[in-house]
């Protein structure tokens, strides 16, 4: 489903460029969960924004179902987030204008595929029931980003990208985002990768691949 | 410059002397009112000359102002008038005679009518000279002062004068005595002279006494001309006539002395000269004192007296 | 000092946000100190005028058929007792600039007719009198630098600019004119005087106070003052919205400097020190700006206070170090309130809270509600002004809660408006720019209301000035009906002139008025004869049947509006004109762009009761097409000076001109004024722009080009451009009623009927609208050419 080969990215800094992504190669299938570790700047989120779309690499190729995506122009590779990509973040996921029921069939609704049923459920299996009218502001962390998940999953996205989307949160209730997260990837058969550079979380994970200054291990 | 050779001549010189400096037409009269209270009455007209000579209109550089004040021992009043020459407001012919500035005149010599008003009063009236003219110092040329300033200075002491005087609280007939001074000079004082007082008396001897002195710095500077009842003048000069304050009334902030011993010891007099009303203050441009007075002593009479440079 | 660098050190990295608020600042204390500058300047005039070389404080006595004094007449005056004094004035060409000369007499005149209280203090006599001659000009005036007038020159800061001051004797030789052009009647006067009439047959003329020109003056000073402020409190918009930005973008600063270990109050006044640094430099940019403004304005205010009430001011402009101060200490209050609130925040904000994204849209619900009664209560109470209050306070206060009350209530109005809009949209992206146009209300709501505030104040003084120009054109086109107007040197020649006329012409009609006084003001009363031209002309706004016969026969008087509505007089109430002549007004007629009263009454009647009665101007009523005859013949048979005969286009002409002139300094201020508030929206919308990241970046994570999104980003600003100017078009019709009828009544004395101009509101959207764009476009760029690693930023990077 997406494979990516030999992706070079470089920063440029005051100290000269970095090379934060050094030809780095991966393939993940349909439905896998991949946990990616890694220190802070090791190259992680880079590797994440990149396959998202929402940066360029300097060189190397991602292929999503088949489709070479780093030729593609600003206009198509934001139709591709729209339609085939959910994106976590750590923070700054919602809209903070619209509700949180509006906030969760925005992305479906952008790619024209919104499922009022399918919403329904994931409002409530996230349990956000009740709060469909509040807006983010008024949410916790945790509230926060799994209103952040029903939105990605709302799309029944073949990708789902999350950036340490448990970063702001306490344990306990990071623990309880990712398993929801987890449950709800693999019910769609959506593939996940998240970042993370808790081993602890990554052990919940099928999969992990560590990343350090820029080079794939496996972990 | 006054010339002592300069011998005068009427009716020319009862007219203006424009190439002079200053020079001015200058009558007090001391009367008694119907009401039985003493008055005296003032009438100047000074003319001073910006530059000599005479042009046409605008351009004259002649200057004229006139001081009129009646007086009596409760009440001062004076007005001031201010015109330039060669536009009709004010000036003077000397022949007919006739002195004026705005509505206020002195027409005529032997026979005088004079007239003025101020914002409180007004007066009218009907001068006849009794006597000759007299004239000061030797010929009419009046030295003022040891470094030679003079002026040529004549006068006609002998009025009798009758007329109308119109105060606040109204009119009142008078009677009495007129004295007229002309005088033109071109530098009055010498530089260390800072005043004068000048004395016109009436004794009631029928005799006048004309005196002054300048004071100067150092010394003072004395001149005086007594006039025998026939209008025959004897002039003395420098130091034979003596002027001593014995009082002084303070006004606007000036000391000013308003009794005086006068002593002509050459003809006796030893008098005491007192103002009628002390306040006789002219608050005129050029402010100065001039007022009536009462003679006392050796002689007796009234007169008038004027005091500049306090 | 460290802390305060480093307080400084943002604007290094934000020469932009710098500039906006230095530029924000300058401005609004330009175009208030400005209109200071102009409007003391006019005081000064007036305080000149009513103050020094009082000719016109003083009673006059001119020549019956005007022309100087002979002499001969101020002599016999003088010698009959009366206290007057001679004055001779007159205009003098001294290297191709005129100057006025006025000559007067030191020795008679009133003190407070010469600099220094004249000869009695400060004057030499010998240097002013004599010699050459003194002359006392304006302080820093220019003048014969060749000395062809061989005369001292003196500067005093008591002589208005473009007059002479000197000795009647100079004045005399400079003009050559010997004759006194009037006589001052000093105002004390001997007891027991003889009868003036027994003494001279010269014509007394009522002093020309200078109070009345300060009170007819008033209403447009005020009218001045009130743009000031508004373009002030636009100004200070801007400078809210940057300060505001300036200091939420170093929130993290503050922090920083507070963790370790600045105290708060040092904080704050660090805070406090640099505002007032950046209000001290840009205050002393608004003033220097200020006086450009003032400098370019005041020929045309100077213009239109000579049209519109007959006052003299000057055209130059002094530098006031007291207004230099004023202008600064407006600028430094400005920017502390301008701080206030961002300081207030600062003071509260705890240490170690994190940065939260501010809850716009909550916490401003709650104060639209509140604004929006607040706004309620003020369009009542301005109503209720208009139905029920008189004055011109009143007339400007009505005004005033007008403009506020719906400023007020602009942002619930939009709120509203979106809501409506939103409700009949379907898709999400509409949904979103909706919900997010509301939420961005309360951050644009200012700089909105500054646009609210222009445009209406556009749409109002436009409406008011086009409705009076239509009036006044029409009102032209009535009035000047004859062909030829012809001024003859006195009332002698006109007679001449008119009966040389009468076998060529139509009608010639003599134009006879007088000056008196009626119930205490100066009234100018017309005489005219029985003719077409006036009953089929006249602009006549209330009549009584048959009233051009009943004028003509002596029954009746007009009055015209001014007059009608300063006296307070109907139909039919009676007027006393003259001791034994008492008239009811039969009519009255509008007169635009005079300031005095009028009345008109049968010529008869005028001859009887007035004198001097001035017949020196006749109306020529002939063929339009042998109006060139008349005038060659005019030329051949009589020796007129040029400018003697004018046809009626070029009275009108010129009459257009002062109209013209009458409201240029409105139209400036206008324009200028909407220039501020479009810097306003651009300010606004740039602070909103950097907080705006985290808004849009979900979206475009979610799969929105840059392009897009700056694309809607502008359009929305359009929109609430659009939603704002639809408020400000009703609010300025109300604005242009309120100065058409009640401010114009009360500052002129006139009433005009109103007019729109729907084409005019169009221009001024689009003006809007293109101003709008530019104001949105930068941030919009500003976004499209955001990096997408910036964007990224904001999910990974605290704020």
């Amino acid at each position: 489903m997406l494979n990516v080969t030999d992706l070079t990215k470089t920063y440029a800094s005051t100290e000269g460029p970095v090379d934060v992504l050094r030809a780095v190669s991966l393939g993940v299938t349909g439905g896998e969960s991949v946990a990616l570790t890694g220190e802070s700047g090791s190259g992680k989120s880079t590797l994440l924004h990149l396959i998202g779309g929402l940066d360029r690499p300097d060189s190397g190729e991602i292929r999503f179902f088949g489709e070479e995506i780093t030729a593609l122009g600003d206009a198509a590779r934001a139709r591709l987030r729209r339609d085939r990509v959910g994106l976590v973040f750590q923070q700054f996921n919602l809209v903070p204008s619209l509700t949180v029921s509006q906030n969760i069939a925005l992305q479906a609704r952008l790619a024209r595929r919104a499922d009022a049923g399918w919403i329904a459920e994931l409002t409530d299996r996230l349990g956000l029931t009740g709060l469909e009218a509040r807006y983010p502001e008024q949410l916790s962390g945790g509230q926060q980003q799994r209103v952040a998940i029903g939105r990605t999953l709302a799309n029944r996205p073949g990708l789902i990208l999350a950036d340490e989307p448990t970063g702001n949160l306490d344990e306990d209730t990071g623990d309880a985002v990712l398993a929801l997260m987890l449950e709800l990837a693999e019910t769609t058969g959506a593939a996940l990768i998240m970042a993370t550079h808790s081993q602890r979380l990554a052990r919940r994970f099928a999969r992990r691949i560590h990343i350090r200054r820029g080079r794939l291990e496996a972990a | 410059m006054p010339d002592p050779d300069y011998r005068l001549s009427f009716p020319r010189d009862h007219g203006p002397h424009p190439d002079y400096r200053i020079e001015w037409w200058y009558l007090t009269a001391t009367l008694q009112g119907a009401d039985g209270r003493d008055y005296g009455v003032q009438w100047t007209l000074f003319r001073s000359a910006l530059a000599p000579g005479e042009d046409e209109g605008w351009q004259s550089p002649q200057v004229w102002m006139g001081h009129a004040a009646v007086t009596s021992a409760g009440q001062h009043h004076y007005a001031e008038r201010l015109a330039r020459g060669g536009v009709g407001q004010a000036g003077v012919t000397a022949e007919p005679f006739r002195a004026f500035i705005d509505d206020w005149r002195m027409e005529g010599i032997d026979e005088m009518r004079l007239t003025a008003r101020g914002d409180a009063f007004a007066y009218d009236l009907d001068l006849s000279a009794q006597g000759p003219l007299v004239l000061n110092g030797v010929e009419g040329y009046s030295v003022k002062s040891p470094d030679g300033q003079a002026s040529h200075y004549f006068s006609q002491p002998f009025y009798e004068v009758t007329g109308t005087l119109t105060l606040p609280e109204g009119s009142v007939e008078v009677t009495g005595d007129g004295w007229l001074d002309r005088e033109w000079s071109s530098q009055p004082l010498s530089e260390d002279q800072d005043g004068w007082d000048w004395f016109s008396l009436h004794f009631d001897s029928g005799a006048r006494l004309m005196g002054f002195e300048l004071r100067g710095a150092e010394t003072a500077f004395s001149a005086a001309t007594w006039i025998a009842p026939d209008g025959d003048a004897t002039p003395f000069a420098d130091g034979a006539l003596r002027a001593t304050p014995l009082e002084t009334t303070v006004f606007e902030g000036r000391e000013i002395p308003t009794t005086w011993r006068v002593e002509l010891p050459a003809r006796g007099v030893d008098v005491t000269v007192e103002a009628l009303n002390p306040a006789a203050w002219m608050g005129v441009s050029f402010p100065y004192w001039e007022g009536p007075v009462r003679v006392s002593g050796s002689h007796s009479g009234r007169g008038y007296l004027e005091m500049t440079g306090y | 000092m460290p802390a305060f660098l480093t307080i400084l050190s943002h604007w290094r990295r934000h020469p932009g946000q710098l500039a906006t608020l230095i530029l924000g600042l300058a401005l609004a204390t330009a175009l208030w100190s400005g209109v200071q500058a102009i409007n003391e300047e006019a005081r000064q005039s007036y305080a000149r005028a009513a103050g020094m070389l009082g000719a016109n404080g003083y009673e006059r006595l001119q020549m019956p058929g005007g022309g100087p004094v002979p002499l001969a007449d101020y002599s016999a005056l003088r010698r009959a007792g009366w206290q007057v004094s001679p004055v001779i004035r007159g205009e003098l060409e001294a290297d191709g600039e005129t100057w006025r000369v006025m000559g007067v007499e030191p020795l008679t005149a009133p003190p407070d007719m010469l600099p220094n209280g004249g000869l009695q203090a400060g004057i030499d006599p010998g240097a002013f009198l004599g010699g050459p001659g003194q002359a006392f000009v304006a302080d820093g005036a220019e003048i014969d630098p060749n000395g062809q007038f061989g005369l001292e020159f003196i500067p005093h800061p008591d002589i208005a600019p473009g007059l002479i001051v000197t000795d009647i004797g100079v004045a005399a030789r400079l003009l050559d004119q010997t004759d006194p052009s009037f006589l001052i009647l000093l105002p004390d006067q001997p007891a027991g005087l003889p009868d003036l009439a027994s003494v001279t047959d010269l014509v007394r003329v009522e002093p020309q106070g200078g109070e009345d020109l300060s009170r007819l003056t008033d209403s447009f000073h005020l009218n001045l003052t009130a743009f000031g402020f508004l373009s002030f409190a636009v100004g200070l918009f801007i400078v809210h919205a940057t300060i505001g930005l300036a200091f939420e973008q170093r929130r993290p600063v503050f922090r920083t400097l507070r963790a370790i270990g600045l105290p708060l109050s040092r904080l704050i006044l660090v805070l406090l020190a640099e505002v007032t640094l950046l209000a001290l430099l840009a205050g002393g940019l608004g003033v220097a700006l200020g006086y450009l403004v003032a400098a370019a304005l005041l020929p045309d205010v100077a213009g239109t206070l000579r049209n519109l009430y007959g006052a003299e001011i000057d055209g130059t402009l002094a530098f006031r170090p007291l207004w230099a101060g004023v202008g600064l200490g407006i600028a430094l209050v400005g920017a502390w309130l301008s701080a206030a609130q961002a300081l207030w925040q600062v003071a509260r904000m705890p240490l170690l809270a994190p940065a939260q994204p501010r809850a716009w849209a909550i916490a401003s619900a709650r104060s639209t509600r509140l604004q929006a009664v607040a706004g309620v209560l003020l369009l009542a109470a301005s109503g209720a002004a208009a139905l029920v209050g008189t004055g011109l306070v009143m007339g400007f206060l009505c005004l005033g809660a007008l403009l506020l009350g719906a400023a007020l209530l602009l942002p619930g109005a939009l709120s509203l408006a979106l809501r409506g809009i939103g409700a009949r949209l379907r898709g999400p992206l509409a949904e979103w720019v909706i919900a997010d146009t509301r939420q961005q209300l309360p951050g644009l709501s200012l700089a909105l209301m500054a646009l609210l505030l222009a445009l209406a104040a556009n749409i109002g003084v436009s409406t008011m000035v086009g409705s009076f120009r239509l009036t006044f054109l029409g009102w032209l086109d009535q009035r000047l009906v004859a062909e030829l107007y012809v001024t003859a040197a006195d009332n002698e020649e006109a007679a001449e002139i008119r009966a040389f006329l009468a076998p060529l012409v139509d009608a010639t009609l003599p134009i006879a008025n007088a000056e008196t006084r009626i119930g205490g003001q100066p009234v100018f009363v017309y005489g005219v004869v029985d003719h077409a031209t006036y009953r089929d002309h006249w602009p006549l706004l209330e009549t009584t049947p048959a009233v051009w016969d009943r004028v003509a026969t002596g029954q009746v008087l007009l009055v015209n509006e001014q007059m009608a509505r300063a006296q307070e007089l109907s139909l039919g109430d009676g007027v006393d004109l003259a001791p034994g002549l008492s008239l009811p007004v039969g009519g009255v007629y509008s007169d635009y762009g005079n300031p005095t009263g009028q009345a008109i009454m049968s010529l008869d009647l005028l001859e009887r009761h007035f004198a001097p009665v001035d017949q020196s101007r006749s109306a020529v009523r002939v063929d339009p097409e042998q109006r060139q005859d008349v005038i060659a013949a005019l030329d051949a048979a009589f020796a007129l000076p040029e400018g003697a005969v004018v046809d009626q286009q070029s009275v009108k002409q010129a009459s257009i001109r002062v109209f013209e002139q009458t409201f240029r300094v409105t139209g400036a201020l206008n324009i200028l004024t909407l220039g501020v508030a479009t810097f306003a929206l651009l300010a606004s919308l740039m602070t909103l722009s950097s907080m705006r990241l985290p808004q849009v970046a979900p979206l475009w994570a979610l799969g929105q080009t840059r392009a897009r999104l700056a694309r809607i980003e502008v359009m929305k600003t359009l929109a609430l451009v659009v939603l704002t100017g639809a408020v400000a078009l009703p609010v300025g019709l109300a604005l242009a009623w309120v100065l058409l009828a009640v401010v114009n009544v009360e500052a002129f004395g006139w009433r005009l009927p109103m007019q729109v101009f729907p084409l005019d509101w169009l221009r001024l959207l689009g003006l809007a609208l293109l101003t709008s764009t530019l104001a949105a476009a930068y941030p919009a760029v500003g976004l499209l050419r955001t990096p997408p690693a910036h964007l990224l930023k904001v999910f990974s990077n605290e704020r």
